[in-house]
């Protein structure tokens, strides 16, 4: 991966307790099939072009959530450009690796594999797993298992996406903006009632 | 089930060939015994150039060496897209991937790259369709596309395309999706389609699918392939199999130069591994 740096972020925004719960499981279920060190899912913020971890299980486990990355490169960013999932080994020792992310992220995996998630023709992120065991590695039948697990995790961040428009279509103006809206509403109510017919 | 719903149903999409070896998928051919020594024996590439459409080529690497040009395509100021010379490189490691693989299987083939990925996050499928036309306009004899796209929005233009190519003698080799959906261009017969097979033991093995859309199986699993800074991973994916096709496709053609996009693609079916060529015409 090349991305260069992580900024951090705060929190994801709007979560809430089932959805999170749904993209924790697929990350830890992930890590459990492929025996790996750590699974994560990215959230694809197109607006800013950045990737931002959704939900990680292992490695990372605590502190990755709502960082984000440029998602213009790297292994990811190439998984978000094509839509195609990708599995490389013998990136440890490997200079061509871009340690930026990895070592701000506190672990360097040798192997990684990821898939888009994809809903429809939208990408709406990216499934990642490092490490997997040896017998998971670079095998065309694990592709197609991470490919399952993909689709399971687009599903759930579809749920997250949706319940944030619907959060925010619900809660479109803070306090002070509701009350100038009612007033606004009262005032027009008021001149309604008084203009000359 | 009736006969005529059978005959109506849609073979299931062939995409890759794990569960059976080379020979558990003969293919019995009409046609002249011809096969690789005919096809493509002695060949290296020379006088044919090859454009990959990808996320660039990183120039000088050891596996790929001289790269005769790299191109980009880019968003103007107004929002259209243009294609530029560019010294950028390769935006992830594919594209050097590919064509480590084309310059290993053709090594005197002139290289060329247009990038169509890297730039943004999104929008790739106008960027894609950019850098193809700009490719077949160009007259490159071999285009790999390790890449696809499933939004189908694009299919009309893509076909047309593709056919384009096809007519001026562009040889369009085109991957397969790494997953079982539907995407373009592999899907079109205007182009050569190739997913992977899992034989590892040799890299230039490769085969016929009797079940096409996908028509060739080349080596796609942990495969050495170049990655940037000059040195190499391993790594899985129909993305592999595509330039041992592209490479193979250069040889025949700086042998053969006056082949059509047809002929090449019989050459193709009669060389593969699993292909016996029968009678030899019509009995």
């Amino acid at each position: 991966m090349t991305e260069n740096s992580v900024q951090s972020a705060p929190a994801p925004e709007g979560g809430d307790q089932l959805s999170d719960e749904l993209l924790q499981s697929v990350v830890e279920v992930a890590r459990a099939i492929f025996g790996a060190q750590a699974s994560s899912v990215f959230l694809l913020d197109e607006e800013a072009g950045e990737l931002v971890f959704q939900a990680v299980a292992g490695r990372g486990e605590g502190f990755l959530v709502g960082r984000r990355f440029p998602a213009s490169g790297g292994i990811a960013g190439w998984v978000v450009a094509s839509g195609e999932a990708m599995v490389v080994d013998d990136l440890a020792d490997n200079p061509a690796f871009d340690r930026g992310l990895a070592e701000s992220t506190q672990y360097v995996p040798d192997s990684l594999m990821a898939a888009p998630l994809v809903h429809g023709e939208r990408m709406l992120g990216v499934l990642e797993v490092l490490d997997p065991a040896v017998q998971s590695r670079s095998s065309l039948n694990e592709l197609d298992l991470l490919a399952l697990f993909a689709k399971q995790a687009a599903a759930a961040l579809r749920v997250v996406a949706d319940r944030r428009r619907l959060a925010a279509a619900r809660g479109g103006l803070d306090p002070d903006g509701r009350q100038t809206a009612l007033y606004l509403v009262e005032s027009l109510q008021r001149l309604l009632e008084t203009a000359p017919a | 089930m009736t006969a005529t719903t059978q005959a109506r149903e849609r073979p299931a999409l062939t995409w890759r060939l794990v569960d059976r070896t080379p020979a558990e998928l003969p293919v019995v051919a009409d046609g002249e015994r011809i096969g690789p020594e005919w096809a493509w024996g002695g060949a290296t590439g020379r006088s044919v150039r090859v454009c990959i459409v990808d996320s660039g080529v990183e120039r000088d690497h050891p596996l790929v060496g001289p790269v005769d040009g790299s191109w980009a395509v880019v968003k103007t100021a107004v929002g259209g897209l243009e294609i530029v010379e560019t010294e950028a490189g390769d935006a992830c490691g594919h594209g050097t991937a590919c064509a480590g693989i084309v310059r290993r299987t053709a090594p005197d083939c002139g290289l060329h790259s247009v990038r169509v990925l890297g730039e943004h996050a999104s929008g790739t499928g106008e960027m894609l369709l950019a850098g193809l036309r700009w490719a077949v306009r160009q007259g490159f004899e071999v285009i790999n596309m390790s890449l696809s796209t499933t939004r189908v929005r694009f299919v009309e233009e893509l076909r047309a395309l593709t056919d384009e190519a096809y007519f001026r003698g562009s040889v369009i080799v085109a991957s397969a999706h790494n997953t079982p959906v539907e995407s373009f261009p592999w899907r079109f017969a205007s182009v050569i389609s190739v997913g992977s097979h899992h034989e590892e033991a040799d890299p230039e093995m490769y085969l016929y699918n009797p079940l096409p859309p996908v028509e060739f199986f080349a080596p796609g699993q942990n495969v050495q392939v170049a990655w940037l800074g000059g040195r190499t991973i391993r790594s899985t994916g129909n993305s592999f199999a595509t330039p041992l096709i592209a490479g193979l496709c250069a040889r025949i053609l700086s042998k053969h130069p006056r082949m059509t996009p047809f002929q090449l693609k019989n050459a193709l079916y009669l060389s593969a591994a699993n292909v016996r060529a029968g009678t030899g015409g019509a009995q």
